[in-house]
């Protein structure tokens, strides 16, 4: 009788403990994040599509097209193309093509870069409808971002 | 001159009672989901108009506009009256509540009767639907209705004996009258009369829980089990009505708590007695329902049926005997 007692006394109890934890979550703020409007701020080392750095002294990208990315990519996914204009130095880049759907991240092409042309983006919304949009132009991306 | 009153009164009335039912239904899907959000740290329904207020009104279009299928084998006439038979006891029981001194459609000396007759009408409503549908799923969820439903009227019933012996009357808008001033007079703290009044009204909550088909008793639809349960077969607005029904129940019970225990449309301090304590009360209840179904997983159907036999029907018995013999003696 008594141990049938002291189960409901403390089972009902166990239900109040329960029902004031619930409470508590219930004036706790939310912590979701409303998605499609908001988005979270990515951590710096998150490796997104590699994207061109954009250099303030020129105005434009630091690629030098020694092509180190290209040969050291192990699936072959970039590929870039430049020419040496009229009283400059060294060549420029016209062209920088990374065909993302074959990209693993590894991150050489980072890694190789003399001139530290190539970062990681911290895009992480990308969908799409075909595979040629995963195909980016680079040079373009960079333009459109600075311009 | 008295029957034009009579007929107009009755007709405002049941355009009221339709519209408090109907809105109530909307709202409380809408209060259930924003509710779950919070508890679980999300914001719940938002993209349909301010804070989700519109997300009723989609969902009841999404409802309206699917097609209500009959399958092929069901018992069509049993089929298509289960939702009513869910739907019109809610609404008739709403007759007898008292929402005010003089908010109340009629002032029946039988009230709380009535509307426990009412109320029982809603298993038949289940069980029909399920034996229309004629699908194993949803008539093995309605052997599970019932025995719970027989399983949780036993001490609902006694709870009721028990405050109607304290009152010493059923009509509902007199049970508010003798509790009117101070949260002290509530017959949840008549303490005086019986030291397990609070006990009571535990118990008639639990049993209120389990009678509207609310977590964790919801063995109904146990839509981890058993598919949809007794709605297994339904589509579009049928399915739709029993979730309207299943809410108006759940107003309807509460109702009953704020009238039986907790003084109706007095003010806790006795002050300014009016409509707005009642529905303050009430959907207080409704936001405990809401708070409970969230809390606790349902329960498994051994559990349910100890709940009820082992600790609800001898502790409202004892509870009956003790209250009856503390009247005999003061």
């Amino acid at each position: 009788m008594t141990r049938y007692l002291k189960e409901i006394i403390s089972g009902t109890w166990s239900l109040f403990v329960g029902m004031g934890i619930t409470i508590k979550y219930f004036f706790q703020p939310v912590v979701t994040l409303q998605y499609p409007h908001e988005a979270v701020p990515m951590t710096p080392r998150y490796r997104g599509h590699t994207q061109l750095v954009w250099d303030e002294r020129k105005g434009g990208d630091k690629c030098i097209v020694c092509n180190a990315c290209m040969k050291t990519c192990p699936s072959g996914c970039i590929s870039l193309a430049g020419e040496k204009l009229e009283g400059a130095k060294q060549k420029s880049l016209t062209k920088y093509e990374l065909n993302f759907t074959t990209c693993s991240l590894c991150g050489l092409c980072v890694e190789v870069c003399p001139t530290e042309a190539l970062e990681f983006s911290k895009d992480y919304n990308i969908a799409g409808r075909s595979e040629d949009e995963f195909k980016y132009d680079l040079l373009k991306r960079l333009k459109e971002t600075h311009s | 001159m008295s029957i034009d009153y009579e007929v107009i009164r009755l007709a405002a009335f049941i355009v009221g009672i339709i519209g408090f039912v109907a809105l109530n239904a909307a709202y409380l899907v809408w209060l259930e989901r924003k509710e779950a959000g919070h508890i679980q740290r999300r914001i719940g329904p938002k993209e349909v108009g301010p804070y989700g207020l519109l997300q009723p009104m989609a969902d009841g279009l999404k409802l309206m506009s699917k097609q209500l299928l009959v399958p092929d084998g069901v018992d069509p006439v049993l089929f298509k009256i289960a939702p009513i038979l869910v739907m019109t006891p809610a609404i008739m029981s709403f007759v007898t509540i008292p929402f005010s001194e003089t908010l109340a459609p009629r002032n029946l000396d039988v009230g709380l009767l009535a509307v426990f007759a009412f109320a029982s009408v809603n298993v038949l409503g289940l069980l029909l639907g399920a034996w229309g549908s004629r699908n194993k799923y949803a008539v093995i969820s309605a052997a599970r209705v019932v025995s719970q439903n027989v399983a949780y009227e036993v001490p609902m019933l006694v709870v009721i004996v028990t405050m109607v012996m304290v009152t010493g009357t059923l009509n509902m808008h007199d049970i508010v009258t003798q509790q009117m001033g101070g949260f002290w007079q509530w017959n949840i703290f008549r303490l005086g009369v019986s030291p397990l009044m609070p006990v009571a009204f535990l118990i008639f909550f639990v049993c209120m829980l389990a009678e509207t088909n609310r977590a964790p008793f919801d063995m109904a639809e146990a839509e981890s089990e058993l598919i949809a349960g007794v709605f297994t077969e339904y589509s579009g607005m049928g399915f739709g009505v029993f979730f309207m029904g299943e809410y108006a129940n759940i107003v309807v019970g509460t109702s009953i708590a704020t009238v039986l225990f907790l003084g109706g449309w007095s003010c806790p301090f006795g002050l300014f007695p009016g409509v707005h304590w009642f529905l303050i009360k009430m959907y207080l209840l409704i936001f405990t329902v809401i708070w409970i179904r969230w809390t606790f997983p349902r329960t498994t159907f051994y559990g349910l049926l100890n709940l009820s036999w082992k600790i609800l029907v001898p502790v409202s018995f004892f509870n009956l005997i003790l209250t009856s013999a503390l009247l005999k003696v003061f």
